[in-house]
């Protein structure tokens, strides 16, 4: 376990390495943090003297270092936008992504293991096939799309009147093809506060409410994804020998299915599935900003408008400790779950 | 009456391309605590005809025809259910690559224990004394820590023991081996064989045993069923088999045995191969390749006869058993002799 620990500790720091440089980067070639500070009156001598003292001519290591020594004590410079550490912008837009995060991943976990498998299992039931070609379907259409057709659907509601409404057919066919409308599609309703810079909706009905639409854009690509996934895994692990001996001792379908198969199917399911969950938050960028949810994805967008640097460095940063907290999490479960993983530490 | 009948079995596979006969007209019986084994080579249908006797033929293959009677009861018209509790309680079956056969997320202990859970009303902790009493019984070293591994831990001549210890879990009356020893080292094919057919002695257990080694046959099993093309075409006991085959294509696969080639020299192999089951020739389906094939044997299908203690499917073999030279035995249009060739096959399921 311990030397699961360094290995993975190491992976981090030089994924971390990497990402700070990049960010750094992209903070010395974006924008000239003078131009910000200062006004038209300070003359180009002036201001040579002040880069000077800022250090912003000393050599790229030098100055790597400093901001290096600086992001390790959590000091990654002040948000030209809002006025303060930018470690703090984001740590207040942090939890409304991941409630986001954490809601859609559960609609998927929930959803896309009894889904796959019953597809697996029955691959010629009109069901199953239904299924599949709505995951088509969902995976194709773009996130942001879904986002609008949902607001349009649930939020804003449609009337249709194509069909003669003063028939009692015509009236039942266009009741049924309208919708209502009234869901909340606009930021995160009703918080409460739990503890630091989280506030959550987790907790209040109305929060819970303002969460559906979202959680499900984001969902919208991620789960038809694991369901065809777990399909396929599902589908080929039937066809093994294990399985086939397991039915030859005797053991009930229901036992095969979601003991034997399922537990080797969710092996390279964790795996990807870890992958998908740094991805979805990159998938946030676009539902927070259809939502006006207020989270790190459209403060990110909103500091690239602004040029609002240290925030976007900031936001690098956070995203790139996100993933290797998500891998290591997987690691561990995948450890768990496959015993030719020696985890030391583990009876094996 | 034998413990298992299987009568007239067809089996077939419902492919893109049309059927594909896997079994035809496949009949033999197993005594109570009797050997028999099935020889033949790739593809001749022997997998098929074992994972029919546990009605285990999965889609698109089906039982067309035939049954299979075990113990009064007919198998292939069975309940899911109760052919369920017949599967690894009464019947049990060993699998070619130990390697695949064992589940590589669950631990020895845990396969084995549910598979008593699966026919008896038994505690855990009483399964796991059973588990335990079995791998001693195939001389499993230190077994309560193998209890608790899993199957990666374990080597593939280990695992295959582990695997005859989960067969025998129940006290089965038959044990359906496939190709026990095929996929594991040559050194330690002779010693699993020898455990399986210690054990089966021992506890008075049916063996069907799989192989394509018929010295295996003859040091393990008291009747031999040979199989070509998905056809039975000779039967009976084991050692008038070996020593005194009727028909061409089994004295072929005894000619082919290493012993039987001059030191040196090649392999006296049949020549030619066995045909794919989409394209068996007209009439006796090894006519292409036999030495003695003559006229009939390109029309008639021969039939499944007694030739003394056997069972033979071959047109030739009264002649042949009365010594009878007959050659050239297939004519032309103008009487003369002639090889069977392509131009003789067709396709039967054209
Ligand atoms: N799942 C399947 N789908 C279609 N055809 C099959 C299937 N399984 C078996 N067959 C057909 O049945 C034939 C016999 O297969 P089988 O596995 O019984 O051969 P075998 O005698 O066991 O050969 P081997 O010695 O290689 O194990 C195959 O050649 C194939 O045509
Ligand atoms: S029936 Fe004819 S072709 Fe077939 S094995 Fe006998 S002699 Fe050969
Ligand atoms: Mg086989």
């Amino acid at each position: 376990m311990i030397a699961f620990l360094i290995k993975r500790l190491m992976h981090a720091v030089l994924v971390m390495f990497v990402i700070s440089i990049i960010s750094f980067a992209i903070q010395d070639n974006l924008g000239d943090p003078l131009r910000e500070m200062t006004g038209q009156a300070v003359s180009e001598a002036q201001r040579e003297v002040m880069r000077d003292e800022m250090g912003l001519n000393d050599p790229f290591i030098t100055q790597y270092l400093r901001f290096a020594g600086n992001a390790l004590q959590g000091d990654l410079g002040n948000s030209y936008f809002y006025k303060q550490p930018a470690t703090e912008v984001i740590l207040k837009h942090l939890p409304a992504t991941l409630e986001l995060v954490m809601a859609s991943s559960l609609i998927i976990i929930l959803l896309s293991a009894p889904i796959g498998v019953f597809a697996a299992i029955r691959p010629r039931n009109w069901l199953s096939r239904l299924f599949m070609g709505t995951s088509i379907i969902g995976i194709s259409v773009p996130v942001f799309l879904t986002a609008i057709v949902l607001i349009q659907l649930f939020a804003i509601g449609v009337t249709v009147d194509w069909f003669p409404s003063d028939t009692t057919w015509g009236s039942v066919l266009n009741g049924m093809l309208s919708t209502d409308g009234g869901m909340p599609s606009y930021g995160r309703g009703e918080l409460v506060h739990v503890a630091g810079t989280w506030s959550s909706g987790f907790f209040t009905a109305d929060g819970l409410w303002h969460l559906v639409l979202p959680a499900i854009s984001l969902a919208s690509i991620m789960l038809p994804l694991f369901i065809r996934l777990i399909r396929a895994e599902m589908m080929e692990v039937l066809q093994s020998d294990y399985i086939k001996f397991a039915r030859a001792k005797g053991i009930g379908l229901k036992r095969i299915y979601f003991l034997h198969a399922l537990k080797n199917t969710m092996l390279p399911v964790i795996t990807v599935g870890g992958v998908q969950i740094g991805t979805m938050v990159a998938y946030t960028i676009l539902t927070e900003t259809v939502f006006q949810w207020p989270g790190m994805g459209l403060m990110f967008l909103e500091a690239i408008t602004r040029s609002d640097i240290p925030l976007i460095v900031a936001y690098l940063m956070m995203v790139g400790v996100i993933f290797v907290i998500t891998n290591t999490l997987v690691d561990l479960i995948y450890g768990l779950v496959n015993p030719t993983v020696k985890l030391a530490g583990k009876p094996a | 009456m034998a413990l298992l009948e299987v009568n007239n079995l067809d089996v077939r596979f419902a492919m893109r391309g049309g059927e594909v006969r896997a079994l035809r007209d496949v009949s033999f019986t197993l005594e109570r605590g009797e050997r028999l084994g099935i020889v033949g080579e790739s593809g001749a249908g022997k997998s098929v005809a074992a994972f029919t006797i546990l009605n285990l033929i999965a889609k698109p293959g089906y039982i067309a025809g035939g049954e299979i009677k075990f113990d009064g009861e007919v198998l292939n018209t069975l309940k899911p259910k109760a052919m369920q509790s017949i599967r690894g309680n009464r019947i049990s079956m060993i699998f070619q690559d130990p390697m695949m056969t064992l589940n590589p997320v669950l631990t020895i202990g845990e396969q084995m224990i549910e598979c008593l859970k699966a026919h008896r009303r038994i505690s855990r902790k009483d399964a796991r004394a059973i588990a335990l009493h079995k791998l001693n019984q195939v001389f499993i070293p230190s077994p309560e820590k193998r209890l608790d591994q899993y199957p990666h831990e374990l080597s593939g001549g280990m695992r295959q023991r582990i695997i005859i210890a989960i067969a025998l879990l129940l006290d089965p009356d038959i044990i359906v081996a496939d190709e026990p020893t095929t996929a594991l080292d040559v050194t330690i094919q002779a010693e699993i064989m020898e455990l399986l057919l210690l054990l089966c002695e021992k506890h008075n257990v049916g063996l069907i045993l799989i192989t394509h080694d018929l010295g295996v046959v003859s040091q393990v099993t008291q009747r031999t069923l040979v199989m070509y093309a998905g056809r039975v075409i000779e039967q009976g006991p084991t050692r008038e088999i070996i020593n005194d085959a009727q028909h061409p294509y089994t004295q072929g696969l005894i000619n082919a045995l290493p012993q039987m080639a001059t030191p040196g020299s090649r392999l006296n192999q049949i020549r030619g191969s066995m045909p794919t089951l989409t394209k068996i020739p007209a009439g006796c389906a090894f006519n292409p390749r036999c030495d003695f094939a003559a006229n009939i044997c390109l029309e008639k299908v021969p039939a499944f006869a007694h030739s003394g203690n056997c069972k033979v499917a071959c047109h030739m073999v009264d002649a042949m058993v009365a010594g009878e030279r007959w050659t050239p035995i297939i004519t032309d249009a103008n009487g003369n002799g002639a090889t069977p060739t392509d131009s003789h096959r067709t396709e039967v399921n054209a």
